[in-house]
């Protein structure tokens, strides 16, 4: 009897310590939600203290070049890069746990999540303190790190796309660049047929890769829609250009005996060597983004290569941007030293000296300069100057680059970003593997999306409530 | 143990309630003495792994039941929502499709597992000499990192050139498209994961070679050909070991994530995925980590646990009836 009573209350007494614990560390990892901004933001004010930068490690003279910019910008303060790529959990756990770094580095894509969740604060005091110029920054990479009309992250390089296509098999087949380049999705069709060899159900030429799932975006503003509002709440992916367009990118799939055979054979590809598609003549034309310019440049400098923008339906160049990003964690001790970083980084004096020295380097490897995408306009502009010629066809390909990143679009930042792109990507998925018509597909995917975007933007309203 | 065992008199009938006389009660107390002192360094002993077990096991798991009743991003304070994600998980589509997935791959791989494992130990038993050179040849593969495992399984399955194929090609076999065609790539995986049979061939090489060779030997006398020897002495014999391969590989099977996560979710295809390959424990990660919610995605883990335990629980009840252990009566 005694020990039956004693086990009880052991019982509850263990019951009510868990139930205390559990208390406990709700409360305690609960930093989140927005810490409060006090930080004096002053580009003149005399800077001290720690700088820890995560999700940025510069290895390359255009990385190394600007810290040393950004670091005789910051006097006193000691920089310290926390080494490796962001890594998302552990960075929100840093923040939950009061010992965020005072930096972060991340791809502009994640900014609204992180911003809804009130990871990373808002930098308008910080804009405005260190004099940032926001009109220099392409207008598509700032709507990328603005959410509800507030910028929380200041952008830095640009991502684009760029048509690209093998010259020899175009002309064997009698197609021009213009013909896979997407302003006639008809003539794109048709040339991918022309373009594509198969012997026995195996294919020994692509005609044309329209790369799917990632460039479903890309292709759906091509034909002058969004799979978003600009605003970032309500999902347009059961919009009639999606549908449209993924039921043409997945068609150029079929036409070649379906995705399966053409993902096999690109997976069996060697990418980034000697042996690619585009130098084995084993592809006819692809988009895919600039610094794979670069790259072919690099290993195989003979591929009989041709370039041109991705172009819409109505024939006007265009890219959908990708990049990164420069934003301040909550509860960050030293924001001040933050800011100036991001700043300067981001500026166009340190933008100059990584070309400079990219300049440099590529002189002494005997190899041309083919430019920096920097997101700054201003930057953009002076380092464009600078480009050297590499000689046809990659000068083409370096003023195909160029004229993409004056066309830019992209998509606004959202609460629900990981959500509404895996939605996307399912469909697009679901499409490709057989599984479901793009109508289907899409509107599964647009209410799965939407669904994400409504409880992502009820509890960014709830928070901002409180 | 020890000590009790040494203690003078341990076993000897004695006198109790209250006619019990002093040398008795001085002994009872002794003993009782030596018992806790038994008890405290056995507690001593165990104190690395318990206090192991209590940081890093017990007390995640109850925080996990914790959150599972909680709406938690990882940075905002854990909201309690109750029993609304696991009402989520029930509507969830999502759910039943990485279940069916993990159940045909347990289903397929754990027989298949098992059976190619038994085979390969029947024949290391007979090998001889050549034994430790084999033995050692199929446990390689089992240290190859599984993240390495899935990038080979692109390269080895792959549809228009893969090593798999081209062989298949050999004897006329046009092979399917492994990494593609949602209906090969569960057979696919199932059989790239039969590449890490080794640590199983040593287990059950071990229950082979301690099987009584007098067995045998009455077996032959008795008549008994090949057939009946396997299934009225080898199998017996080596259950207990089979039994423990397969409840571990059916629990492996149950959490397969990592070979599945890097060839279709991970570094194999950033972007390209197959739902045929979306394992639970897949989607309990991407739950986790990508999208941030942690209270359903530690609720999916305790769905995940009770099928654990309901599963081990159906295997330990078969097994009474089919596990033979040497010291049982």
């Amino acid at each position: 009897m005694t020990r039956t009573r004693t086990g009880a209350r052991a019982a509850v007494a263990g019951a009510a310590a868990i139930a205390l614990m559990l208390t406990g560390c709700a409360v305690g990892t609960g930093g989140g939600g927005g810490g409060g901004d006090d930080a004096d933001y002053d580009s003149d004010a005399e800077l001290s203290g720690e700088l820890s930068v995560m999700g940025f490690s510069g290895v390359d003279e255009v990385a190394t070049s600007r810290i040393e910019y950004a670091e005789s910008e910051l006097g006193d303060v000691e920089v310290e890069l926390i080494e490796g790529d962001l890594d998302i959990q552990q960075f929100l756990s840093a923040v939950a746990s009061g010992q965020p770094p005072e930096l972060l580095y991340a791809d502009r894509d994640q900014i609204g999540s992180l911003a809804a969740r009130g990871a990373i604060i808002p930098l308008e005091r910080c804009i405005d303190g260190e004099g940032i110029d926001m009109d220099q920054f392409r207008e598509s990479a700032v709507g990328q790190v603005t959410l509800d009309g507030e910028v929380y992250g200041i952008p830095e390089f640009n991502q684009v796309q760029v048509t690209m296509a093998n010259a020899d098999l175009l002309a064997a087949a009698g197609v021009t660049i213009e013909a896979v380049n997407g302003s006639d999705r008809e003539a794109m069709t048709a040339a991918n047929r022309a373009l594509m060899k198969s012997a026995g159900g195996t294919l020994s030429v692509i005609g044309v890769d329209s790369k799917l799932p990632e460039f479903l975006p890309l292709w759906t503003a091509a034909a002058g829609g969004s799979l978003i509002s600009d605003d970032g709440r309500t999902a347009m992916l059961d919009s009639q250009e999606a549908i449209d367009s993924l039921t043409w990118a997945v068609g150029i799939y079929e036409d070649q005996g379906g995705f399966s055979a053409v993902k096999a054979f690109r997976d069996s590809a060697d990418f980034f060597g000697e042996g690619n598609q585009f130098a084995t003549n084993t592809l006819g034309a692809m988009p895919m983004e600039q610094w794979y310019i670069n790259v072919l440049n690099e290993v195989s400098p003979d591929a009989p290569m041709a370039f041109d923008t991705v172009r819409t339906t109505e024939g006007e160049p265009i890219a959908f941007a990708g990049g990164s990003a420069w934003a301040i964690p909550s509860g960050t001790e030293n924001a001040a030293a933050a800011c100036r970083w991001a700043r300067a980084m981001t500026s166009v004096d340190a933008w100059r000296a990584a070309a400079d020295a990219r300049l440099a380097v590529r002189e002494e490897e005997g190899k041309p300069f083919t430019g920096i995408l920097t997101g700054n306009t201003v930057a953009d502009d002076e380092i464009r100057g600078m480009v050297t010629s590499g000689g046809e066809p990659w000068d083409s390909g370096i003023e195909a680059m160029y004229e993409a990143n004056d066309n830019t679009v992209s998509m606004p930042a959202n609460p629900a970003d990981a959500e509404f792109e895996q939605a996307m990507q399912d469909a697009v998925n679901s499409v490709l593997n057989g599984e479901a018509t793009p109508e289907e597909a899409l509107a599964k995917a647009q209410e799965t999306a939407q669904s994400a975007l409504d409880e992502g933007w009820a509890k960014l309203e709830e928070r901002d409530g409180e | 143990m020890t000590s009790t065992a040494l203690t003078p008199g341990l076993g000897s009938p004695e006198p109790t309630g209250p006619h019990r006389s002093a040398p008795a009660e001085e002994r009872r107390r002794s003993q009782q003495k030596a018992r806790r002192r038994n008890v405290r360094s056995a507690l001593l002993f165990l104190s690395p792994w318990l206090l192991g077990f209590v940081v890093f096991t017990a007390w995640p798991m109850i925080y996990s039941a914790y959150l599972s009743l909680t709406d938690y991003d990882v940075i905002n304070d854990p909201e309690f929502v109750g029993l609304e994600n696991y009402a989520e998980m029930a509507s969830d589509p999502k759910i039943l499709l990485a279940l069916g997935n993990t159940a045909f791959f347990t289903l397929v791989q754990v027989p298949l597992y098992v059976i190619v494992s038994l085979a390969l130990a029947l024949l290391l038993d007979r090998a001889g000499r050549a034994a430790g050179f084999f033995r050692t040849v199929f446990f390689l593969p089992k240290m190859t990192p599984p993240v390495a495992v899935g990038v080979l399984f692109l390269l080895l399955f792959n549809g228009q050139n893969g090593l798999v194929n081209t062989v298949l090609g050999w004897f006329g076999i046009a092979g399917p498209a492994w990494t593609t065609d949602p209906a090969w790539v569960k057979p696919g995986l199932i059989f790239m994961s039969l590449w890490t049979v080794g640590s199983s061939v040593i287990i059950l090489l071990a229950a082979l070679r301690n099987v009584p060779e007098t067995l045998y030997e009455s077996a032959k006398l008795d008549g008994a050909g090949f057939w009946r020897t396997s299934t009225s002495v080898t199998l017996p014999m080596i259950s207990p070991a089979l039994f423990f391969i397969i409840i571990v590989n059916t629990i492996a099977g149950l959490q397969t994530f990592d070979e599945a996560y890097t060839a279709f979710f991970g570094s194999g295809n950033t972007t390209y995925s197959n739902d045929a390959a979306l394992f639970y424990v897949i989607y309990l990660f991407q739950q986790a980590f990508e999208f941030l919610h942690m209270g359903y995605a530690s609720a999916m883990a305790w769905g995940l646990f009770l099928v654990i335990m309901i599963v081990t629980a159906i295997q330990l009840i078969v097994s009474r009836r089919l596990v033979y252990y040497e010291g049982e009566k």
